[in-house]
């Protein structure tokens, strides 16, 4: 078994109109073993800046901690918090820093940039950034999500059809997965309003 | 083989573990106790390689009681906690510790808290969970006969519950367990559970 597949993780992102959502799995395992149903793989860095990491858990856990330290100092010297974009290129720079000894981790960055333009990103373990106008998936589960995604998605979906879209793709592809599941998080993000929600899929 | 479990109850945490220390085929002894007295209200049960699980939580120990000396005010169990996975992290990629941890607490404001910390620094709040081949029988149990707010009574007939499941159904089953609690009065023995009895020395 893989070292990215020692804890099991499903994550996806997805532009909307003016809004992006962000959904995860909510199992934590340890191979075949479940140790928890209410891990949290979504991070908030900002009000309009989430990052979801897939893989191993102590590596994601590692490399929140790091970028939360970055982000803070770049607020407290910018007086600003830091752009979707430049977030990006701080992940994958912090990333490929571990080029011969890496994060087993893949990052899935969704924000609201200028403008409140929405922003996705998905890189692998050593920072090759992908940017993606529609959506950007990761984890166990990430090749059932392309094709999951690929047939429900549509652009410019207002929030409310955001949400059911990628919660729909999310718990078709983590159903079928041994490695996620236990429900799913997912989070609705506007300039206006935050909105998170707990799904409930196969509990198993 | 070692099994630690712990679960948490109404204002108290209890953590289990067998207390046979083994080389390969030899029982060295069967009073060897797993589970440190980290501080007044903080429990850390683990379980691994011998001589990383001694060095390892007699490191956490007397840090925790360092800071304690420092700052005048005892560390909370997340915070404890969160160290105990920072060192564990640390040594990962150098020199890493073969020990599986759960650390149970209580705090004023809090509560009573028990937290997962794997041997590859994975960190997790839980409710209940377990280490080793015996987690295989003790996490289905719990699953079977735990509810929040569990008595004293109720949640130790529970760790008896699943002491019997391993002394049964595993194979090479340790003999002998120690039970000890953690509440608003402090961490504290609170029982062992024996089917050997080490035999003394024999007088000269």
């Amino acid at each position: 078994m893989s070292i990215f597949e020692y804890n099991g993780s499903s994550l996806v992102a997805m532009v909307g109109k003016n809004c992006f959502a962000i959904a995860s799995d909510r199992r934590l395992g340890v191979q075949l073993q479940t140790i928890a149903t209410d891990f949290q793989r979504i991070s908030k860095i900002h009000d309009k800046l989430y990052i979801g990491l897939a893989g191993l858990a102590t590596d994601a856990q590692t490399l929140y901690q790091r970028l939360v330290f970055r982000h803070k100092l770049y607020q407290l010297r910018e007086e600003r918090n830091m752009k979707p974009e430049t977030f990006a290129s701080v992940v994958s720079a912090l990333l490929y820093e571990k080029r011969f000894g890496p994060y087993f981790c893949q990052p899935v960055i969704a924000g609201l940039g200028d403008d409140d333009k929405p922003f996705i990103c998905t890189m692998d373990s050593i920072g090759a950034k992908e940017l993606a106008k529609d959506f950007v998936v990761g984890g166990t589960s990430s090749e059932s999500l392309y094709g999951a995604c690929e047939s429900m998605y549509k652009p410019d979906m207002g929030p409310d059809e955001l949400f059911e879209t990628i919660s729909q793709a999310l718990l078709a592809s983590i159903d079928r997965d041994c490695l996620s599941g236990w429900g799913a998080h997912v989070f609705v993000v506007t300039p206006t309003e935050i909105k998170e929600r707990t799904l409930k899929g196969r509990m198993d | 083989m070692e099994c630690v479990f712990g679960l948490v109850g109404d204002g108290f945490a209890v953590i289990a573990a067998d207390t046979s220390a083994v080389n390969s085929i030899l029982v060295h002894k069967s009073n060897e106790d797993k589970i440190m007295i980290l501080d007044s209200h903080k429990l850390m049960g683990a379980s691994g390689e011998s001589g990383d699980r001694v060095q390892f939580t007699e490191y956490i120990q007397k840090n925790v009681h360092l800071y304690q000396f420092r700052n005048g005010i005892p560390l909370t169990t997340a915070a404890a906690a969160n160290f105990t996975r920072g060192e564990l992290a640390t040594a990962l990629r150098k020199n890493p510790y073969f020990v599986n941890i759960l650390l149970a607490g209580y705090d004023k404001e809090i509560g009573p808290s028990l937290y997962y910390i794997d041997y590859i620094a994975t960190l997790h709040k839980i409710q209940k969970g377990a280490f080793g081949y015996g987690s295989y029988f003790c996490l289905s149990m719990m699953d079977r006969h735990y509810h929040s707010g569990m008595s004293v009574e109720e949640a130790v007939d529970l760790i008896d519950k699943c002491i019997m499941e391993i002394r049964s159904r595993l194979v090479v089953a340790p003999p002998n367990f120690v039970i000890k609690i953690v509440d608003k009065d402090g961490a504290w023995e609170y029982a062992w559970r024996e089917t050997i009895k080490d035999a003394g020395v024999a007088a000269a």
